[in-house]
């Protein structure tokens, strides 16, 4: 059977599994739309928010980040990772016992504002879009790489799919098919890293296999790595090489960005009990956890897979030549993510740091002139690793379905966050607030619809700034969201005037911090500093800025809090009712 | 809840108990793997060749992270039964 009747076979069995599951978890009611009906056994909503968080950056990108930087890109581990420890502890269980469906919502309510709500539908909806255009794009390049169709045609078929199951499901339909696309894409990832953890120390647990002994040399795998690093003139793989606040700050923004972000926080919406949405979080990090205690062991253990396949008898004899490159390394140089040039024309490759001044010499003594393997991209790392490990085309086929599990899971939260915020916030609340309950089911599957293409539209027709965006959406979840909620949460004297002010301060603070350094609307020129560490103010990166505009949110909210009328007694009241898990039930038919 | 003091003692073990959690959070990721690490480094200990703060930032923390949480959860559902806030 050829490896493209075999992607086809599995990526469609995959798919044909999300459609039966939308079909039987069919939603009646704008509870089951929403919410599913609050009955989601709080260990299947931890599978269920794993998908939904874990998307294309985390399958396919992670490894290879950590992978070419080392120790530095650790932020990703402990930022994406940390924030479900604020979740579980300061939000989760509060927001399920308000028992609303929806994050404007509870500000709203909370905040007895209209306009507190519209701010915060303003921000969802931005943070939200720009996270889903990422997802779709990279659904796209998953259908053209493994199923050799048209990039287009891809987005199309990866639309079609979520369409029927989020817009007949709503969250009902959602939750069950993340729980299948979690133990899709786990499964994927795994099974390569346990055969390369294998090759390479003994191991089968690529986590612990990372700080095992490297059964070749006899030294620990990590030694071993940043022996042959330096040796080709790179920094070591465990040291620290940037700016120490920056790694601090940037960790701090992923950490409250994701304790941020609606299409996670509403997951905790749909679990029975407060009790469920602590123990739900803490599931949720477990599964995640799975991936990301993996992640990192394939960064390292594919940087010096790649090393000793160049130089098989080591860095310091010759590299292999270009007609000896193994397979894998053939059919990547096809899609151009990988590409090699014979700088010196001796036929073999040598990969090195050209950029490292100390090293020159010793490049010039060896007649190298130049790094020959001149493109990398890193997100090869991690579906080309069945290959590198040499292991059967099934296992390829496997990544192909995860990779997109991993995109259309997240895709469907995103576009969930997205209608219930049209629907439920911005209609039934704010602009017809007498449409029946049938009445707004219809209302949020079809801006379910629009969603879905109007996600497919930009997925299509990328605005060009698709790499910088993941930064604006945690930015602003930083910088907006998390703090209203906490406020709303812990502080009962918190009132309108003052949660409106910070989430405008830390929305504008934040835009403007990065659109001042990245161009206004990432337009290219049109950045009035340029983006180097010499311009940024104190030294922070517009990367990092999110927790700046956390801080500026919390600060301006108190100050304009202490000047302004308290909230009327029935809102404290309700703070000090959302503290006790006691009556959570009854808020599930609100 | 009807007693006013119990409530108040309820939400104070509460945010005692959240910020032990958060103390021990902030010092794994932010101590030990970023501001701690050259101090880690310091001490006669190793892992897989490496030290202490490395393994912090790519493993260490997030293993505590779940920790945390668990142990969170277990803490607040006593909590909530000894203060009679639990869900019926």
């Amino acid at each position: 059977m050829s490896q493209f009747t075999l992607n086809l076979l599995v990526v469609g069995g995959s798919f044909a599994l999300y459609i039966a599951i939308a079909i039987w978890a069919r939603a009646g009611t704008t509870s089951d739309f929403y919410a599913a009906s609050r009955g989601v056994n709080p260990i299947v909503n931890g599978a269920a928010t794993a998908a939904d968080w874990m998307s294309a950056a985390s399958f396919i990108s992670m490894a290879g980040l950590i992978a070419f930087v080392g120790y530095g890109n650790s932020t990703f581990l402990m930022g994406w990772t940390g924030g479900y420890v604020l979740l579980a502890l300061l939000l989760a269980p509060y927001l399920r016992k308000f028992g609303r469906f929806t994050v404007p919502e509870f500000i709203g309510d909370r905040f007895y504002s209209q306009t507190a709500r519209v701010v915060a539908v303003i921000c969802l909806l931005v943070i939200s879009i720009t996270y889903v255009i990422g997802q779709m794009t990279g659904a796209g390049v998953a259908f053209s790489r493994f199923l050799e169709v048209e990039n287009t045609t891809g987005l199309l078929i990866a639309s079609g799919v979520v369409f029927i199951y989020a817009v007949l499901g709503g969250m009902k339909g959602i939750t069950y098919t993340q729980l299948a696309q979690y133990c899709v894409l786990i499964t994927a990832y795994t099974i390569p890293a346990v055969f390369i953890s294998l090759q390479l120390t003994g191991n089968p647990i690529p986590g612990l296999g990372l700080f095992s002994t490297h059964a070749e040399s006899g030294v620990p795998l990590l030694t071993k790595l940043n022996q042959v690093l330096i040796e080709l003139g790179f920094n070591d793989y465990t040291g620290h090489h940037g700016s120490t606040f920056n790694m601090f700050l940037f960790t701090m923004s992923l950490m409250i960005g994701t304790a941020g972000l609606p299409h996670v926080i509403i997951r905790f919406f749909t679990v029975p009990k407060v009790a469920d949405a602590r123990k739900s979080a803490g599931w949720a990090l477990v599964f995640i956890a799975l991936l990301y205690l993996t992640a990192p062991a394939v960064g390292a253990m594919a940087r010096l897979n790649i090393i000793t396949t160049i130089f098989p008898d080591g860095t310091s004899a010759a590299p292999i030549t270009y007609d000896e490159r193994p397979d894998w390394m053939r059919s990547w140089e096809k899609t151009g993510l990988l590409a090699f040039e014979d700088k010196n024309n001796d036929g073999r490759i040598q990969y090195y740091n050209d950029n490292s001044e100390e090293f020159a010499s010793i490049a010039a003594e060896r007649g190298w002139e130049g790094n020959e393997m001149v493109t990398f991209n890193r997100d090869i790392l991690v579906l080309a690793n069945p290959e590198i490990a040499q292991l059967p085309g099934w296992v390829l086929a496997l990544i192909a379905a995860g990779g997109l599990a991993a995109a259309l899971s997240t895709a469907a939260g995103l576009l969930l966050a997205i209608s219930s915020a049209i629907s439920h916030d911005m209609l039934k609340s704010v602009l017809m607030p007498n449409i029946t309950d049938k009445q707004e089911l219809l209302a949020a599957r079809v801006s379910m619809a629009f969603a879905i293409v109007l996600a497919t539209y930009l997925g299509l027709n990328p605005p060009g700034f698709a790499a910088q965006v993941v930064a604006l959406a945690f930015g602003l979840a930083a910088a907006t969201l998390f703090p209203a909620l906490m406020m709303g949460i812990f502080s009962r004297k918190m009132n309108t005037q003052g949660a409106v002010a910070g989430m405008l301060v830390g929305l504008l603070a934040t835009l403007l911090y990065i659109f001042t350094y990245l161009g206004w609307f990432f337009i290219p020129g049109t950045n009035m500093l340029p983006n180097s560490p010499d311009n940024w103010l104190l030294g922070i990166s517009p990367l990092s800025f999110g927790a700046i505009g956390a801080a500026l949110n919390f600060v301006v909210a108190y100050v304009v809090m202490r000047i302004t009328a308290e909230p009327p007694a029935h809102i404290q009241d309700l703070v000090e009712s959302i503290r006790v898990p006691r009556g959570a039930g009854s808020a599930v038919d609100h | 809840m009807s007693d006013d003091k119990s409530a108040a003692a309820y939400w104070a073990a509460n945010l005692r108990i959240i910020k032990i959690c958060l103390a021990i959070w902030a010092l794994v990721s932010f101590g030990f793997a970023i501001l701690l690490r050259p101090v880690l480094q310091m001490l006669p200990l190793s892992i897989g060749g490496t030290d202490l703060g490395f393994w912090f930032a790519q493993q260490g923390s997030i293993l505590t992270f779940i920790a945390l949480i668990f142990y969170y959860t277990w803490y607040m559902n006593r909590l909530d039964r000894e203060f009679g806030v639990d869900e019926e």
